[in-house]
């Protein structure tokens, strides 16, 4: 299993996110007030400044926006890794995320700016929280 | 049009090894301190106005000021990564026009080189917070971030790698008209310490697709400092004064939707040119962050150097070297083949001011107005975007 690095805590914005993430929830938020759709996670909406969100489940289909693969990196849990994709995923609700494209034969060439992505959560060998990787459909 | 004449950069200097065991990087601030105080003619008592990126081991707003034994009345810790020193240009600028400041002085040390610190392809950063819980789990590096961006603009537009590896082979160029850019390959044991080709650059290896290595910048030791006046002081100091004439800060990150093609020089660049009254067309110099090709390419686009998406053709075929009509572009060599400690901001404008001075061991003759545009952060997430314009006398 990967080792990837957790996330730490405590650190507020980002708890309920990853609590969520132990059930297999991608969560992001919309504001009550001005429809804003908010991410990453955080107290207050970043377009009005209102306190009043609510937290959502996404349905964790998107679209690569853009993508690189890491060559080299010094981090044994990824140099360990061999190549590995890096992407900005498009959620369809409307929030963009920095993830990894997994279960690709070859990410130099099987990954693709536009090609649909649907989210899985990956168990790691060390450490509770899952990490939301994205896999082509 | 007739620009503003409220302060100008007087005196500089420019660390000469980019590998330097002997020295400490509090030392190489004090002591380019004390240089380029001397190439202006003034004196360590003159400062009364003390910039500071939180750069340097030791150093920083409670740290600085008593290691160099001063008494300085306005006292500025901006620090945005790679772009702090254009922040604290704009702030000079302010701060002297507003009667508060008569000598200011910058400063930079750093020992990147010395230490082995991973910069492109190092660590998980900021444990712990609201970003890099979001972040560190996914293994981007700062190369990484970079290359997405490339990536992007080459869907957008067609840009191509080979018209990128163009701003690698310029620089290059121009890095080896600079002796000290010369010793800094040497130094760092650089593979064929000569002109390249895109074909070179192209034949590199891979770090982040789509980026080679020849388009990365080195990790070297390094620093300077930079003391800026007022135009009373200014007209008494040994060389002539180059004006600052313009400035404007930004920042950029990721937003849900956004372009990520498009950096904060979008917005800091009209800022700073309506600010100093003159076109994108009547620069002489640019003097451009590169820490990757990438981050030029973006640049030049967004400071209304070429319009957005059209700077695969505006860099091909070498049109912007020193021996070229026109715009030219990081004469000193640039991170690619001079320089990189981590934050070069600072560089670009010691080569600015240079060329306006005529300096420069790549100088372009009667060269009348430059910018600098810094980058610090992360292009392809968080980055701050620092632009000055200078002017000669």
């Amino acid at each position: 299993m990967p080792n990837r690095p957790q996330p730490m805590f405590p650190e507020h914005d980002t708890q309920a996110f990853w609590d969520a993430a132990k059930t297999s929830q991608l969560t992001y938020q919309v504001c009550k007030d001005c429809s804003t759709v908010v991410f990453s996670p955080r107290a207050h909406c970043t377009d009005c400044g209102s306190e009043n969100l609510d937290r959502r489940v996404s349905k964790g289909a998107g679209t690569v926006y853009t993508y690189s693969v890491v060559r080299q990196n010094r981090v044994p849990a990824f140099a360990e890794m061999g190549a590995y994709a890096v992407a900005y995923v498009d959620l369809d609700e409307g929030f963009r995320m920095l993830t990894n494209i997994v279960g690709v034969g070859d990410p130099t060439k099987d990954v693709h700016i536009g090609q649909r992505v649907q989210v899985e959560f990956e168990a790691q060998d060390s450490g509770e929280y899952p990490i939301p990787v994205f896999r082509p459909v | 049009m007739n620009q503003a004449r409220n302060a100008a950069i007087v005196g500089l200097y420019e660390w000469p090894k980019r590998v330097d065991p002997d020295v400490s990087a509090m030392e190489i601030k004090a002591l380019s301190i004390h240089r380029a105080l001397e190439d202006a003619g003034l004196k360590w008592s003159d400062v009364d106005g003390l910039y500071d990126a939180n750069d340097g081991e030791g150093g920083g707003g409670l740290g600085l000021a008593p290691y160099l034994g001063l008494h300085p009345r306005v006292i500025d810790t901006t620090s945005v990564g790679g772009t702090s020193y254009e922040f604290q240009v704009a702030h000079a600028l302010r701060d002297i026009a507003a009667g508060r400041v008569n000598v200011a002085v910058l400063s930079y040390g750093s020992k990147a080189a010395s230490q082995r610190i991973p910069i492109g392809t190092g660590g998980p950063r900021g444990a712990g917070n609201w970003q890099a819980n979001m972040e560190n789990p996914y293994g981007s590096t700062l190369i990484s971030n970079y290359a997405m961006v490339a990536m992007r603009h080459m869907h957008e537009y067609g840009t191509k790698s080979e018209q990128l590896a163009e701003i690698a082979v310029t620089t290059r160029a121009h890095a080896m008209r600079n002796p000290q850019a010369v010793q800094a390959m040497q130094d760092l044991q650089f593979m064929n310490i000569r002109e390249i080709t895109v074909a070179d650059v192209m034949e590199s290896r891979v770090i982040a697709d789509p980026l080679h290595l020849l388009e990365c910048c080195m990790v070297s030791d390094g620093g300077g400092a930079l003391v800026l006046a007022s135009p009373e002081i200014a007209r008494g100091t040994k060389k002539k004064p180059v004006w600052v004439i313009g400035s404007g800060e930004a920042i950029q990150y990721k937003r849900n939707g956004g372009d990520i093609t498009t950096s904060a020089a979008a917005q800091s660049g009209p800022r700073a040119f309506a600010e100093a009254g003159v076109a994108p067309s009547e620069i002489d110099i640019a003097m451009i962050y590169d820490s990757f090709t990438i981050t030029v390419a973006v640049m030049l686009e967004d400071l209304g150097f070429c319009k957005k998406g059209e700077v695969g053709d505006f860099v091909t075929g070498q049109n912007l070297r020193w021996d070229r009509p026109g715009l030219t572009l990081n004469t000193d060599g640039g991170g690619l083949s001079s320089n990189h400690p981590g934050m070069r901001g600072l560089f670009l404008l010691l080569e600015a001011t240079r060329q306006l001075r005529g300096e420069s061991t790549s100088q372009v003759a009667g060269a009348k107005l430059a910018v600098a545009h810094g980058n610090g952060g992360m292009l392809g997430s968080t980055h701050a975007g620092g632009t000055v314009i200078l002017a000669a006398d």
